[in-house]
């Protein structure tokens, strides 16, 4: 070819500009995949509040309800599970629960709770998301270690939690359990996902 | 040079109508070049042993998986809401196609086995090409479309794990997922993202099942393809190691190659035969592969309230869960939890950097001291170990065993540039030994 070797510079300004003007549409294009891949509208709608009846709930008790696809336990604590909370104080990642988001601020106390006997809590492991299981009894009888108080114990990596939904230290959990916002709209029902109205 | 890629003669019709309609076809389209490439007249090394059968196999049970998923797709149905009977109707189906099907319970055992199968039968190719050194130079490109495929296999079958919707599929499926969660600042988001949900749902059931059935099959036969066609340009390593291009006859044929077919073909049908009988022993009596293959708790539909006492990956995920688990320090103010995701993944794209890690005079192990042979004896091990503590629940014990195991495990990959080095070398022939 007469011209081998040859740029023309104006031609090769065209083809760069034409290439990076397409690769921008072509990025744009991405954005409707991206986005669908996002929860839908019928998903953000799913998390309506649930309304519970605790009223069968006997003191020791624990019961399951389902709230936004996740597990939520209500737990009718017992004066003896009680006590434990504050023995178990210097062995919790968290005591207090200072990690705001793991709790609204009305359960930002002892017991975690609005009632002081009435545990709300998400029952998802703050690690890897499954669900850990009831270990109430004392001592070694459901295969905890000897000085086990009861609480719970996450199967999948062995995260142990107090009967506050308080984590132990040094477990791969990071955080206390979710308290969810909830409110009494009388003595034994709970609405849970909802604070005070307009909340 | 008569290669992959060489230049071939068209067919010339012998008059015959057979031969007059090959030579129509291979005047528009390279289908002489192509079998007389890839086969009849591409020249392998003549000392292939029983290693070698491993990646015939795995194509073959890649056209077993697909053949018995488009047939599986036929009466699956992704759908995790409640039926009737208040069963999800993703659970109902494969119920359905195990007692109803006609035939569907052998399809779907055949598609459950040969989950297995593939990572047993790819473990033991990457075994191979690990003692025979067949990722070094100039091999490096198709080790790294097998480490490709290997990645994309992980993702196929953790998607396709999901599907039956059990209990070991939905909480596998959300451990898994939550691991994204450990990223800093994006995690979360990046989790929502992949699930389509705030929890593993009906949106999470159908993408899996999307990416399943089009989307990494689709890219898994393209990286497949990569991997033979940049073996057959290099042409293949052997138990040697060594080049049988450097050694060639006047025609410009390899002295110690002979042609993939029909010498190779029919011994890979040897292969075939053998395996299938493993294959469908597994099939008929063991389906279950003694709960390996396909987990108890999958028995039970997915119960997003409960978790399973006992939950862990499929076998052939357990070593680099184990890795993820032995990692329980947090460093740079970042949570354990992050650093074990790390791990985990460094683990499995720690194998693409093996053509450089390497610094051996030799390939093949045949010709490497002891040193090597000690070190990937104990990798093996430590592959095992990590393998079987990734099958059990956690223990302090088991902590420990694992994280001198995770120790080791990189230790071989980041230490090789020294101790590939340092061995005592055997001299490597010119030809290939029987």
């Amino acid at each position: 070819m007469s011209n081998q070797g040859k740029v023309d510079c104006g031609r090769r300004r065209l083809v760069v500009a034409t290439a990076a003007v397409g690769g921008v549409g072509a990025v744009a294009a991405l954005v409707p995949f991206v986005s669908s891949l996002l929860p839908s509208e019928r998903a953000k709608a799913a998390g309506a509040p649930v309304e519970v009846d605790i009223s069968k709930l006997e003191a020791g008790q624990m019961m399951t309800v389902e709230w936004r696809g996740k597990p939520v336990w209500i737990i009718n604590r017992t004066p003896e599970m009680l006590e434990t909370l504050p023995k178990l104080a210097d062995q919790m990642a968290d005591p207090n629960s200072e990690v705001k988001s793991q709790q609204p601020d009305y359960a930002a106390n002892p017991t975690r709770s609005i009632k002081e006997n009435l545990l709300v809590v998400v029952g998802i492991c703050t690690h890897l998301g499954c669900s850990p299981t009831s270990k109430f009894k004392a001592g070694a009888e459901e295969g905890m270690a000897g000085d086990w108080l009861g609480g719970f114990l996450c199967p999948c990596h062995g995260s142990t939690f107090d009967f506050a939904g308080r984590v132990f230290k040094a477990k791969p959990a990071p955080t206390n359990l979710e308290v969810p916002p909830h409110v009494y709209l009388a003595d034994t029902r709970i609405l849970i996902g909802e604070d005070k109205k307009g909340a | 040079m008569t290669m992959a890629g060489g230049n071939f003669e068209k067919y010339k019709s012998d008059g015959s109508l057979a031969g007059n309609v090959l030579e129509w076809v291979d005047a528009r389209f390279p289908a002489t070049s192509m079998w007389k490439g890839h086969l009849s007249e591409y020249y392998a090394p003549k000392n292939f042993n029983f290693w070698y059968f491993f990646g015939s196999l795995a194509l073959l049970v890649l056209v077993i998986q697909i053949v018995t998923g488009i047939f599986l797709v036929m009466h699956y149905k992704p759908d995790a809401s409640l039926n009737a009977a208040g069963v999800p109707v993703a659970f109902a189906s494969v119920e359905y196609i195990m007692r109803d099907v006609p035939g569907g319970w052998l399809i779907r055992y055949m598609h459950s086995t040969g989950a297995s199968a593939f990572f047993i039968v790819v473990y033991l190719h990457m075994f191979r090409g690990l003692i025979y050194g067949s990722y070094r130079k100039p091999r490096e490109l198709t080790w790294l479309f097998g480490v490709g495929i290997f990645l994309v296999l992980m993702g196929e079958a953790f998607f396709g794990y999901l599907l039956p919707w059990g209990q070991m599929s939905y909480w596998g499926a959300q451990v898994i997922v939550n691991l994204f969660g450990a990223i800093p600042v994006v995690g979360n988001d990046l989790s929502i993202l992949i699930r389509g949900d705030f929890v593993v749902g009906d949106a999470t059931l159908n993408r899996f099942f999307s990416f399943h059935v089009i989307a990494f099959p689709l890219v898994l036969i393209g990286l497949v393809a990569a991997h033979i066609l940049a073996l057959h340009e290099t042409g293949s390593n052997n138990p040697d190691g060594i080049d049988i291009k450097e050694k060639k006859d006047e025609k410009g044929i390899p002295l110690d190659g002979i042609p993939f077919h029909p010498y190779y073909t029919v011994k890979d049908i040897v292969g075939v035969v053998v395996f299938l009988m493993a294959f469908s022993a597994i099939m008929f009596f063991a389906p279950e592969g003694g709960g390996l293959f396909l987990e108890t708790p999958n028995f039970y539909p997915a119960d997003p309230l409960k978790t399973p006492p006992h939950i862990a990956p499929v076998w052939y995920f357990t070593p680099y869960y184990s890795i993820l688990r032995a990692i329980v320090w947090n460093f740079f103010g970042l949570d354990a939890k992050f650093w074990g995701v790390v791990a985990m993944g460094a683990s499995v794209v720690i194998f693409a950097f093996l053509p450089w890690l390497d610094r051996s005079p030799v390939r093949s192990i045949r010709y490497r001291g002891p040193i090597t042979k000690v070190m990937i004896t104990l990798f093996v091990i430590c592959f095992l170990i990590l393998g079987y503590l990734g099958t059990q629940s956690p223990s302090a014990m088991g902590e420990l065993i694992s994280q001198i195991c995770t120790v080791f495990y990189f230790g071989f990959f980041l230490a090789m540039p020294w101790w590939s080095r340092m061995d005592k070398f055997k001299p490597v022939p010119e030809r290939v030994t029987k």
